[in-house]
């Protein structure tokens, strides 16, 4: 049987590392400003990228289907 | 006692009593094989999956220490949201080529992968030890979110009345597992996680506002409370033990037994994968739930004169069910208290269940009975499932709850040092197994010792590099240091040319 390349690919794993890298990066966001209808940085930053890593996530899927 | 409540909370009770047991007719199967039992077949398609992991990994207790850790420790407790943030990339990257290397191979466990990939029941045994002893105190943790729930309805905090509440949750657990497996807690977590989202949305829209709005609570909180201390020079404080501690715990998350039975249960990696996408709307709420830890801290439920007896009895963990009791109506109480036990009657089934396939499998059917038939092999997780709960209650009943949190903290570390065995198998066979059980040895022993110097009370420990005070989750420095010597060992095996390469599973499976 051939060898099947199908996976996340380079590109698939760089989608799915910009969520976890924003997240990570603390001392960046570990600030009050600038708030946000009056809630610190440090939260809505981080309460943001729950939606946001959906949106990343689906990337990812897209590269899946693709290399199908 | 509000009688209200109690109704309600009696009446979803009775509802998902009687959904539990019809389980066993939906997607009719042979229960008497382990895979329908154990893994509902493998057929559970996005919506049901997502359900079950929403219910599996959003537990009751979830909800009860994820505010209390924020009423108490402020930015700290936040940790719980990048960790959910991390979690799905994660398992999104690895896990669906684990549901395809097991579908080819039948396999219903993690450590049955690692028995065939390595060809070594006794690296199988090591994963499926870890797992069982990170799971038990994880059961008596949800049982604990119940106690926590009973007290709230009105009942005696102690003595005889008090635990009665409890046994009869229990057996209502127990029964409906041993009768349907898997299919169980997948239904009842439908009602589960729509409790739990009504509730969450309805303290988060009402209480707030009853308090000012989020900008009056955030600054009437005090700046030490609100971020993580900063780093100074030589100290890289809390901030490093925060990234690790979320990191560390999202790679644990997805070798957490319960987690691999719900994975393995889903209809394919597109199922998988569909449902990561959609998952995280289920860690929005988790991160409205931390809110309320100083939504209740503003409103100081703790000073109200009814609720201050069950903040001496359970501490912070009582500022979520404190906010009910202290805002809403008697039925909307039943309902948010409902959802709470359920919440966790729902990961308890789960967990016991993954427990019971990781014993029957690995140690049962490679130890002590090798010749076992399907039917055999299924009533021995029935009963193990049964075992397993009755060691949590146990644990509850006539041990400080205290021990149940250290323990679960305990296994946290333990069952991230199955990583590499797990998540490198997937990838290659370059390992040894002798490596990788002496590297998941020697790991999980300094975990141990280092969660130990702490008195068990913190899963931090600081590491000091080039004049750097470096804090750290335990179980992130083990995993590394496992990993190093999992490495090193393999290279000494390969050098003296004393390294095994058996592998039972097949190349086609990995390609899939």
């Amino acid at each position: 049987m051939a060898k099947k390349k199908r996976g996340l690919g380079w590109q698939g794993v760089l989608w799915l590392s910009v969520p976890c890298v924003a997240v990570l990066a603390v001392p960046l966001f570990n600030r009050i400003e600038p708030e946000l209808f009056g809630i610190p940085f440090f939260y809505w930053w981080q309460i943001l990228w729950v939606p946001l890593s959906s949106v990343f996530l689906f990337m990812a899927y897209g590269r899946i289907r693709k290399e199908k | 006692m509000n009688p209200t409540a109690l109704t309600v909370f009696l009446a979803l009770f009775v509802l998902i009593i009687v959904l539990g047991f019809l389980s066993a007719r939906w997607q009719q199967a042979d229960l008497a094989h382990l895979q329908e039992w154990g893994l509902g077949g493998r057929r559970f398609g996005t919506w049901i999956t997502w359900f079950l992991i929403g219910g599996d990994l959003y537990t009751a207790y979830t909800f009860v220490a994820v505010p209390a850790l924020v009423f108490g420790a402020g930015a700290l407790g936040f940790f719980a949201l990048p960790y959910t943030v991390l979690v799905y990339p994660l398992v999104f990257a690895v896990l669906p080529k684990l549901w395809s290397i097991a579908k080819h191979h039948h396999f219903i466990t993690a450590a049955d992968f690692v028995e065939a990939r390595y060809d070594s029941p006794v690296l199988a045994l090591a994963i499926a030890l870890t797992g069982i002893v990170a799971t038990m105190p994880y059961i008596a943790l949800q049982l604990v979110g119940i106690e926590v729930v009973i007290a709230a309805l009105g009942f005696p905090t102690h003595g005889f009345w008090g635990e009665v509440p409890l046994l009869v949750a229990f057996i209502v657990l127990a029964a409906f597992t041993y009768v349907s497996g898997l299919r169980a807690p997948a239904s009842i977590a439908v009602v589960k996680d729509l409790l739990v989202i009504i509730t969450i949305v309805a303290l988060i829209v009402v209480v707030p506002a009853q308090v000012g709005g989020f900008a009056a609570i955030f600054q009437q909180i005090p700046k030490e409370h609100l971020l993580l201390p900063a780093i100074h020079a030589g100290d890289l404080g809390m901030q490093s033990f925060y990234v690790t501690l979320a990191l560390g715990s999202a790679m644990g998350l997805m070798l957490y037994p319960h987690a691999t039975t719900a994975v393995l249960a889903a209809k394919g990696p597109e199922t998988l994968h569909r449902n990561w996408i959609i998952l995280p709307a289920y860690s929005l709420v988790l991160g409205l739930i931390a809110l309320l830890g100083y939504v209740a801290y503003v409103a100081h439920v703790e000073k109200i004169p009814a609720l201050a007896p069950y903040f001496h009895a359970f501490g912070p963990q009582f500022a979520m069910p404190g906010l009910l009791l202290a805002y809403f109506p008697g039925y909307f109480v039943g309902i948010g208290l409902a959802a709470v036990a359920i919440g966790a009657l729902v990961p308890a089934s789960i967990m016991s269940i993954a427990a019971a396939n990781l014993f029957t499998r690995n140690i049962y059917r490679s130890f002590l009975h090798r010749q076992c038939t399907p039917m055999q092999e299924t009533q021995m997780a029935k009963n193990v499932s049964l075992l397993v709960k009755l060691g949590a209650l146990f644990f509850i009943l006539f041990l400080p709850t205290e021990f149940a949190i250290q323990l679960q903290l305990l296994g946290g570390i333990l069952i991230l040092q199955t990583l590499p065995a797990i998540v490198a198998g997937i990838y290659t066979r370059w390992f040894d197994p002798r490596a990788l059980l002496a590297a998941w040895f020697l790991s999980l022993s300094w975990g141990v010792w280092a969660a130990a110097q702490t008195g068990f009370q913190k899963s931090m420990y600081v590491l000091t590099l080039a004049g750097w005070q470096i804090p750290a989750y335990i179980g992130f420095y083990a995993v590394i240091g496992n990993f190093l010597l999992a490495v090193l060992f393999t290279l000494l095996l390969r050098l003296g040319k004393q390294h095994h390469l058996r592998d039972r599973t097949a190349v086609e499976a990995y390609g899939e």
